[in-house]
């Protein structure tokens, strides 16, 4: 019963989602304000069934209702009840219906808080929104129902993937979600704005919130992912350049530029096409990770669930969403006539150039992601594509976009004079440059070109970052006064530059400094790693919930003191026979020591894994400061509603 | 699948990991870890062979590791192995013909753009801004042609 009300419950979103685009298209010809208006009430239905059918699912989780076919592929009764709910978006199906979800929860949104919206390019918005949902309904209807049942019902269910398993998938996937789904916000409005043919700074200030909290929760998601991949994968690496991890870094990158270029067209009224264009890229790009990973045309560790048919199905959606959106662009673009000069040696030139190296940085991985595929498609060759390619190219881009970062905080808009700047940032540029020579001296001993070239990036990004918010609280007699006076804005700005730079040194020192070592151990034989003494007290068996675990004991000393007491475990889980590493890491903000269990050799013995990993945690800071600064900049107070003029202006245009 | 398949694989596996490293002086050492870390194993799913658990890999490993000691250079061990199993072996793919795209790509792509953003700029300063127009000026004008 439950099941068959969420599937009836997808069934009338449909129809619902096929009214909110088409009733507000006929408003929009038409010039009628009422048939406007439907999109809002349409919007809000339409969540309303799709969290039901998201509900129903979870229910089929929680009761363990087997007759599900899905709930028996994702599940067990031995499943402990927190992997039961995250087991709803453990496999293809589910993740769908988890998208269309959170689409939903986006279009919710906007339908709340657009009082300050022209009523035409609300329900435009929310027309386009209805169209994505509507692919991914017919989609999740035509190829992969969750609901689908399955006679005769089995005993039992073939369990959740253990790599699921784990407490950084609770998260992870949701706020990835949040975030590839977010970006179809700032799309709509971009459609809005191509549609009624007006884009101004107040588009901008509508848009900006929109897109910098879709950003911050994909940054939230890309970095619970590569800590999630540090802990459970179990081969102490934090990023492998997967075709997966490059699906979603690609919109974040463009995510990244959109963010800036919505800063130039608010603050100067230019770039407006540019704007346009990348909030379509930005979208565009999340539809393909979708592809990527749903569609099985790449072989990766999260590709679970394949199938061409559905693959044919999303990429005939993505050709049909962008093929539009290109055509509108094409056609409606020109229109958008950016007024007044753009000089490259000035704030808004400045971000221009990063927003170049940014897209240019998301195409090159396009490229990478995207070129064994053509190669092979084509048989020309069999090639791989991997982290040395990326690196290779990625840190050639990466390089002079830091440093522009810093350049652009502190030049000002319109002209910019070269003896400013200077006399701006001689201050960061010694500190920089001291700190990065001795930070590697003071914590390693020893500073090669690369680190220091490394740390000095990663420093100016952190410390020119810090001049903004500095030079207004100098403006103002008391530093308190000073502190009030600086907006949210500028310090969400600051956080995040802060963010780039922390992740930037966590990187250098993590790739320059880090220790390997593969060892044998019997039970109380030890080995010694930059200082810190591993004593293996053996391994015993486990039971845990759904698995068996081989729990072992390594203690950790240094100077004769105990460190740390480590339990790295190898898991077998009992329905599927897989068995999953767990790594053990124990660690201080300037280093993790990192140990995972191999192989059971002869005598007791173990093949042990082991790191030393200088200044991990830094990686996973710096993503948190993105994401705070995020936070505040999402927030700041020029984006609440509502100033009486603009309301008043903003209803004049209802049916312009 | 197969990656269930291969970590049944790795769960039946009693050979482990880790070569036998003592073997190896530093210098040696090095070359093995960054070798080891360029090559995919090719049965697995994107995993490079100093990673990996499957069979093939431990072969590999053990490979790289006994041409090391028999003072072939990483170019030689390279060969051998694109030799067996082709450029889908190597992580860092060879610049040739097929490649040429992938690795001049993103270079072309940089030009590009920084010649789009300066004809961008310049074609901005060059347009007077709208605003400055005078209407009564630009009626003027109008009346004055014939």
């Amino acid at each position: 019963m439950i099941p068959e009300l969420g599937h009836f419950a997808l069934i009338l979103a449909l129809g619902v989602a096929l009214v909110q685009v088409l009733v507000p298209a006929y408003g929009l010809w038409r010039r009628s304000g009422r048939a406007l208006a439907v999109a809002t009430s349409a919007a809000q239905t339409q969540a309303l069934l799709v969290f039901t059918a998201f509900g129903c699912l979870t229910w089929c989780f929680i009761t363990q209702d087997f007759s599900v076919a899905y709930v028996t592929a994702n599940s067990h009764s031995e499943l402990p009840l927190v992997y039961r709910f995250t087991a709803v978006w453990g496999a293809h199906e589910g993740s769908l219906l988890l998208w269309v979800t959170i689409l939903a929860g986006w279009t919710l949104a906007v339908s709340v808080f657009n009082r300050r919206l022209p009523a035409d390019i609300t329900a435009t918005a929310l027309a386009v929104l209805g169209v994505v949902s509507i692919g991914f309904l017919l989609f999740m209807l035509l190829t992969s129902n969750p609901f689908e049942r399955l006679f005769p019902v089995p005993e039992d269910g073939r369990d959740l993937n253990p790599l699921l398993q784990d407490p950084g998938m609770v998260i992870h996937p949701p706020m990835l979600y949040m975030g590839y789904v977010g970006f179809s916000v700032a799309f709509a409005f971009a459609i809005a704005a191509l549609v009624s043919g007006r884009l101004d700074s107040a588009w901008a200030r509508w848009t900006r919130p929109w897109t910098i909290t879709a950003w911050l929760f994909m940054t939230l998601g890309i970095t619970l992912g590569s800590w999630w991949a540090y802990h459970v994968l179990g081969w102490g690496g934090w990023w492998f350049w997967d075709p997966v991890e490059n699906a979603s870094f690609m919109p974040w990158l463009v995510g990244t530029a959109l963010i800036h270029s919505l800063a130039v067209t608010e603050k100067r009224g230019l770039l407006k096409s540019w704007t346009v264009l990348l909030a379509i890229l930005a979208f565009g790009l999340s539809l393909l990770g979708t592809f990527l990973v749903r569609s099985g045309v790449i072989v990766s560790v999260h590709a679970f669930a394949s199938d061409p048919a559905r693959g044919v199905f999303i990429l005939g959606f993505l050709g049909t969403v962008l093929g539009a959106a290109f055509l509108l662009y094409a056609w409606r673009a020109p229109k958008l006539v950016s007024e007044g000069e753009l000089r490259l040696f000035s704030r808004e030139g400045l971000l221009l150039i990063n927003n170049l190296f940014l897209v240019v940085a998301s195409a090159s991985v396009l490229l990478g992601t995207l070129y064994p595929l053509v190669v092979d498609a084509l048989q020309i060759g069999k090639i791989s594509v991997g982290p040395p390619y990326f690196n290779a190219v990625f840190i050639p881009l990466f390089a002079p976009l830091l440093m522009l970062v810093g350049l652009a905080i502190a030049v000002p808009w319109k002209r910019a004079r070269i003896g400013d700047a200077v006399r701006h940032l001689r201050v960061p540029l010694v500190a920089t440059a001291v700190a990065a020579v001795t930070l590697p001296l003071v914590f390693q001993g020893s500073a090669s070109l690369p680190v220091i070239a490394g740390g000095f990036l990663g420093f100016w990004a952190a410390l020119t970052a810090l001049q903004e918010p500095w030079r207004r609280i100098r403006a103002k007699t008391s530093w308190r006064a000073g502190l009030a006076s600086v907006p949210r804005g500028t310090w969400g700005m600051t956080l995040a530059h802060l963010g780039l730079g922390v992740w930037t040194l966590g990187v250098v020192f993590v790739s320059s400094f880090s220790i390997e070592k593969d060892v044998r151990l019997s039970p109380q034989g030890s080995v010694e790693l930059r200082g810190y003494e591993f004593q293996f007290q053996g391994v015993e068996s486990r039971p845990g919930p759904n698995y068996d675990s081989d729990y072992g004991t390594v203690l950790v000393e240094r100077e004769g003191r105990t460190v740390a007491t480590l339990h790295p475990e190898k898991r077998l889980y009992h329905a599927t026979h897989q068995m999953m590493t767990q790594a053990a890491v124990d660690h201080t903000p300037l280093r993790d020591l990192y140990v995972a269990l191999g192989e059971p050799l002869d005598n007791g013995d173990w093949a042990l894994r082991l790191y030393y990993k200088p200044m991990m945690r830094l990686v996973w800071l710096g993503g948190v400061l993105m994401v705070f600064g995020g936070i505040l900049a999402a927030s700041d107070r020029r984006y609440r509603p509502v100033r009486a003029t603009e309301t008043a202006v903003a209803t004049q245009g209802v049916v312009a | 699948m197969r990656r269930w398949l291969l970590l049944m694989a790795m769960a039946a596996l009693p050979a482990l990991a880790t070569a036998d490293e003592a073997a190896l002086d530093a210098t040696q050492e090095s070359r093995y870890r960054a070798l080891t870390q360029e090559l995919r194993c090719l049965v697995c799913q994107n995993q490079n062979i100093a990673d990996s658990n499957a069979p093939l890999a431990a072969d590999l490993r053990n490979q790289v590791q006994a041409q090391i000691v028999a003072g072939r250079t990483d170019a030689e061990i390279t060969r051998y192995l694109t030799d067996r199993y082709g450029d889908f072996v190597l992580y860092r793919p060879p610049f040739k013909a097929v490649t040429l795209l992938l690795w001049l790509g993103p270079a072309l792509l940089v030009l590009l753009a920084l010649a789009l953003a300066w004809t961008f700029s310049r074609r901005s300063q060059r347009v007077p801004p709208a605003a400055t127009v005078d209407p009564e000026q630009l009626k003027k004008l109008l009346d004055e042609q014939p």
